[in-house]
């Protein structure tokens, strides 16, 4: 099980949930399980192409998985996998 | 970071106001000259830059420059802490100057009445040591991030969202960018602004004082800087979490072979309208309505007349308890796609919001979806209140 951490803007997409613990052995197949859980949020992680949306990243524990080996990163029970999506308030 | 300029010295009264730093070994003399004539620039005199202003100037740095071109309104005073009652209708550049050199004469307020722009950024930015980036839109923040890569000039950034802030520093020499971080922006209308999302009025101030910390301790030289850490702020949790941020080396405009070499025009590049070549859009005469839009006026009379038409209120439920326009319906904006079967394609929709952002978004899917005829109102529960019905309050 990882725990997959989900970013406000996200909730609406997610039943409010912040956060939700989800199996898979890689990045991916975690992904894949939170997508088909909500499926509202397919749109918003990934595009036509099913690729990660270049304004979403995604973070195993306190790295980018774009530098570790990005959707095939492999995922442990009790790693952290984190949502950020870019925000740009200020006012 | 390093100041070059032969430092001016402290007055016998400045000595006595910075006793508290001048005590503080990490600080002390050479540290309070450092940002005496330390200059930065602030973009933005808002929820971020109420925080960093009044903190920048009490902390004592000589020089701040603001670029800001909006006027103080009464929805600014639950988080802008910089302006007062008394300021509402002033420019916040005024505002934010007076407040920061009451709190401390011995500075400098450099004002630049203007948005910044692919044009005047350079220049702007140029004489200042850093920026601290306190706007609220995707172009302004590739914009600044470009223009501090190009000039070298670090990037203290901080970004907002309801209950939830990110900080960090970008451009520092060898360090990671936005870009590095966010190739790029989300799809216009993705991403909900502050005035369409709400925000926790005391988080920018959080943020903020992040962001002026991470400020002076780059003027100072001492601690260890949020370079290459994404700093995540959640005040509902408050919880405090740490990201790695690396320089990423196909960047294109930091990256070992940048293909950015000039500011480019951010708008385009984020698919949304160039505010300064929208066309006002002209008053239209009270009663105005065609195929796509409605005014309060029109429908307040269509409304009176018992006309046939689906009315559809697109606002939150905490909204909704706020004020509402009697005979909508509520279905939340995010609600529409799955509630959409309720309505009649066949009929005709009018649908509101607050100010007619969301209703626009909402006409445009009731439109994909086949709807023949959905009317948007324009000015929404704001215009309601003008043209209409002044006991309905605005928010």
């Amino acid at each position: 099980m990882a725990k997959v951490l989900i970013p406000t803007p996200l909730r609406q997409f997610a039943d409010k949930h912040d956060s939700v613990d989800l199996t898979g052995a890689t990045v991916a197949e975690v992904l894949a399980s939170l997508t088909q859980k909500f499926p509202d949020l397919r749109k918003q992680l990934f595009n036509d192409e099913g690729k990660l949306r270049s304004f979403v990243n995604v973070y195993l524990n306190d790295d980018d998985i774009r530098y570790l080996k990005k959707d095939a990163t492999p995922v442990a029970a009790g790693d952290t996998l984190s949502i950020v999506p870019s925000i740009a308030g200020g006012v | 970071m390093a100041v070059a300029t032969p430092p001016i010295p402290l007055t016998k009264d400045e000595i006595l106001r910075y006793s508290r730093h001048l005590i503080l070994p990490e600080v002390g003399m050479e540290g309070q000259l450092k940002l005496k004539n330390a200059k930065v620039l602030m973009v933005g005199a808002g929820g971020l830059g109420a925080p960093l202003g009044l903190y920048l100037a009490a902390s004592g740095v000589g020089r701040v420059g603001i670029v800001d071109f909006d006027v103080v309104d009464y929805t600014n005073l639950q988080r802008q802490v910089i302006h007062g009652t008394k300021d509402v209708g002033r420019k916040k550049l005024d505002s934010a100057a007076d407040s920061m050199l009451d709190i401390n004469p011995y500075m400098q307020v450099d004002k630049f009445d203007t948005a910044i722009t692919s044009e005047n950024a350079l220049d702007i930015i140029k004489d200042y040591d850093m920026v601290v980036d306190g706007t609220d839109n995707f172009p302004t923040r590739y914009l600044i991030n470009d223009a501090c890569v190009l000039l070298k000039k670090p990037n203290v950034y901080g970004s907002i969202f309801r209950f939830e802030g990110q900080a960090t520093i970008f451009a520092y020499p060898g360090g990671p960018c936005y870009r590095c971080l966010y190739p790029e922006p989300p799809p216009p209308g993705l991403v909900p602004s502050c005035a369409e999302g709400g925000v926790l009025g005391i988080l920018p101030g959080t943020i903020g004082l992040i962001q002026a910390t991470e400020a002076v301790k780059l003027i100072l030289g001492v601690g260890e800087s949020l370079v290459g850490r994404l700093l995540l702020y959640d005040a509902l949790a408050m919880r405090f979490r740490e990201l790695k941020l690396r320089r990423n080396p196909e960047c294109p405009v930091c990256g070992d072979h940048p293909s950015i070499h000039e500011l480019i025009d951010y708008h385009q590049f984020c698919g949304v309208p160039n505010p300064a070549e929208v066309t006002p859009v002209t008053e239209q005469q009270a009663g105005y309505m065609s195929d796509t839009e409605i005014d309060a006026v029109a429908l307040k009379a269509r409304l009176d007349r018992g006309d046939k038409f689906q009315f559809i209120d697109v606002r939150e439920p905490n909204e909704y308890q706020i004020a509402s326009i009697p005979g909508a319906k509520l279905i939340p904006l995010g609600d529409l796609p799955k509630r959409v079967g309720e309505l009649d394609p066949n009929t005709e929709v009018v649908v509101h919001c607050r100010s007619g952002a969301r209703s626009a978004k909402a006409c445009d899917f009731l439109r994909q979806s086949g709807f023949k005829n959905a009317k948007n109102m324009l000015g929404g529960i704001l215009a309601w209140s003008d043209k209409i019905d002044p006991s309905v309050p605005k928010y």
